[in-house]
């Protein structure tokens, strides 16, 4: 909930027939960001700085968090499909959309199914293409703690890291996690983490400005997926940035922020 | 009462850095089949089926088989075709199967035909156990843990109706389709065989069975949580509306029996002494806390009283290496493991019946490190004295096994099951 010092706040809204977690902050232009494969991870720096410009938008998946589970939602066109009427249900339209990792996956189907709802869109390590060389990590064979220590190339030097995977997760945290680690199952348990469809739907994004940011290191989904989602969104611009892994967001979060608020005010 | 022998069937090579007290630690994922012998392994399956025609020489009712994926604790791969061998092979036992892993296999109508033919080769010696699998089973099949209740639930309404409705039908469900069941292939038994639920953990597979009227094993818990647990079956029962008893439930434990008191002690501690056996609580192994932990595959919440005690020794809770290291000495004292002559083995299982009251047990012999020598004289002990006196211990406690008193009605079962074949 708000605080006086906090610059966001948490709700739960009705949309597309189920109560939806939504966190929101800041002010300017919607931007709506949809978390990846272990939930929204909480307010962090890159939100802060984004929320300087941008309305931030941050729903939670079906089933993750505090949303509830749609459970004839099968795979992530299903989950693509609720949301787009999800963003109806928010009054979203022609709105920025910015995904992490599986929800970049989810971006990608949303836009390939509609288009027109999107004015920009980021897509930031992106599951959801089988990369041509290397393999997607496989979450569900660690444990939740290992697999987000996987998505950074140097968590010791990555100072939020210790925020969003602390060496004694609350039972709280450990629980969301357990949550989402079975959400993002029901999404991407096979073929995993990707729909070989996908490339071929990204066709027709031709007319959505699009710009993918991939960390150089990444170990969870190899840098050569990025550039199967550059060559098949024409006009779409691959940045890849040096010295980091799976998320960006937050282990290169000055060069990341440069990059998308140059996107987004372009 | 209902007696029968069960063995994982491990893969013994001694050659290999992991078998034995003084192995190499291993975890589930990281051991490669690269060391896998098949000529070792043919003397062994060749060993696991000699053991299960003694026993059945030995007096035992029934002969359990299981079934794991991608371990070297349990060589029942593919349990079925095990299974199809003892119909062949013996003559009178049960074959309980304990179980197929339902929610693993995509395709259930192959199951519906193996069990039918099983079923028809053993002339109605086949009990179908169920089982959901642990996530070992869901990552080597590669099925969506998620989804394993569901699974489970709708194959056996499948398996069920495949085999009690004549075809040909279609079958649109979530997640099996078929456009014309008609298998050419059915039980002998009828409606059809027997189906029993093994378990250790989930609430949920518990009071399913209980609402079936399906026999629930209990899988080598300690004896407390246990009784807790039966408990909870005879109360569903009860809200189900039928009296449940001893033939409704079983129980599986680790017993040996020996020539000397010392030549037992000596024997019973190969039980910990094998390849990695998460099950065989005290065994050196490891298990992949992300493999117990396989998302959605039990509801984290309704769990059974067992479940403590069954989560430690899968390698989950907190302290992995030191639940596996359950000391032997202290499965000894609580009875998890009994192992000695008949004259002491006798009066320690009598105490067991006595708590725990299930109406079908299986011995759990031969397994870790202990050799077809050791398997043979136990059978051998076991049915020249222990199984006559269970059998008196069981008439006098008032313990009917499944064959005896039907679950389902709580009446007394004819003494010659149904058969087709009219």
């Amino acid at each position: 909930m708000a605080t006086s010092a906090q610059t966001w706040s948490e709700e739960i809204v009705e949309a597309a027939g189920g109560a939806v977690q939504l966190v929101k902050g800041g002010q300017g232009e919607p931007l709506l960001i949809l978390h990846d494969e272990m939930g929204h991870p909480g307010w962090l720096n890159y939100h802060q700085a984004l929320a300087q410009n941008n309305t931030l938008y941050i729903p939670s998946h079906s089933g993750f968090g505090e949303t509830e589970r749609q459970e004839w939602i099968m795979n992530m066109r299903d989950l693509a499909g609720w949301y787009l009427e999800v963003l109806d249900d928010l009054g979203l339209d022609k709105v920025n959309l910015m995904g992490i990792s599986l929800g970049g996956w989810l971006a990608a189907e949303m836009a390939s199914m509609s288009p027109q709802t999107f004015k920009k869109m980021v897509l930031v390590g992106p599951a959801g293409i089988k990369p041509p060389t290397g393999e997607i990590y496989d979450m569900f064979l660690v444990v939740a703690k290992a697999f987000i220590t996987q998505g950074f190339h140097d968590p010791d030097g990555t100072p939020e890291f210790a925020t969003i995977c602390p060496d004694e997760p609350t039972p709280e945290q450990t629980e969301l996690w357990e949550v989402a680690r079975e959400e993002a199952s029901r999404l991407s348990w096979r073929p995993y983490m990707h729909y070989p469809g996908l490339p071929h739907l990204l066709h027709r994004l031709k007319t959505l400005p699009t710009l993918v940011v991939w960390g150089k290191e990444d170990a969870i989904v190899p840098l050569s997926a990025g550039q199967v989602y550059q060559e098949n969104i024409k006009g779409s611009k691959l940045a890849v940035i040096d010295n980091c892994g799976h998320h960006p967001e937050i282990e290169k979060t000055e060069e990341f922020l440069g990059l998308v608020k140059e996107f987004l005010a372009a | 009462m209902f007696i029968g022998y069960f063995t994982e069937r491990p893969y013994q090579d001694e050659r290999s850095g992991f078998f034995g007290a003084t192995g190499t630690p291993i975890m589930d994922l990281t051991v490669s089949n690269e060391s896998f012998d098949p000529i070792l392994a043919a003397g062994l399956y060749n060993r696991y089926l000699d053991e299960k025609i003694y026993a059945e020489e030995m007096g035992f009712d029934g002969l359990m088989l299981n079934e794991h994926h991608n371990t070297a604790f349990c060589m029942g791969g593919a349990m079925n075709v095990e299974a199809s061998i003892l119909a062949r092979i013996t003559k009178r036992a049960k074959i309980v199967l304990l179980g197929n892993i339902l929610p693993i296999w995509d395709d259930p109508l192959w199951l519906v035909e193996q069990l039918s033919m099983i079923d028809m080769i053993s002339h109605g010696r086949l009990v179908s156990g169920w089982v959901r699998g642990t996530g070992r089973e869901s990552v080597a099949h590669n099925i969506e843990p998620h989804y394993n209740w569901e699974r489970f639930q709708e194959a056996h309404e499948f398996v069920v109706k495949a085999w009690t409705t004549p075809g040909p039908f279609r079958w649109e469900g979530k997640h099996y389709n078929y456009r014309h069941v008609n298998p050419w292939a059915k039980p002998y038994q009828k409606p059809h065989p027997p189906i029993w639920l093994p378990g250790v953990v989930s609430r949920d597979s518990l009071m399913w069975a209980a609402k079936q009227r399906i026999p629930y094993i209990m899988l080598a818990t300690e004896m407390e949580p246990t009784k807790q647990a039966f408990q909870l079956y005879h109360d569903t029962a009860a809200d189900e509306g039928y009296e449940s008893g001893p033939q409704n439930l079983g129980y599986l434990w680790k017993v040996h029996v020996d020539e000397t008191e010392d030549l037992a002690e000596a024997t019973g501690r190969k039980y910990v002494q094998g390849p990695s056996n998460p099950f065989l609580a005290g065994n050196e192994g490891t298990v992949n806390p992300a493999l117990v932990n396989l998302p959605g595959l039990t509801s984290r919440r309704r769990v059974l009283p067992t479940q403590a005690v069954a989560t430690a020794a899968r390698g989950g809770g907190g302290g992995v290496a030191g639940v596996l290291g359950r000391p032997y000495e202290q499965q000894i004292a609580d009875r998890t493991i009994i192992c000695g002559t008949p004259k002491t083995v006798i009066p320690k299982i009598r105490e067991v019946l006595e708590y725990v009251r299930p109406g079908t047990i299986f011995f759990w012999d031969g397994d870790g490190a202990m050799t077809h020598d050791d398997a043979m004289r136990s059978l051998r002990l076991m049915g020249e004295e222990v199984i006559p006196a269970v059998r008196e211990i069981a008439k006098e406690l008032e313990l009917p096994g499944p064959f005896e008193v039907d679950p389902a009605t709580n009446k007394p079962m004819d003494s010659t099951p149904e058969v087709g074949g009219d």
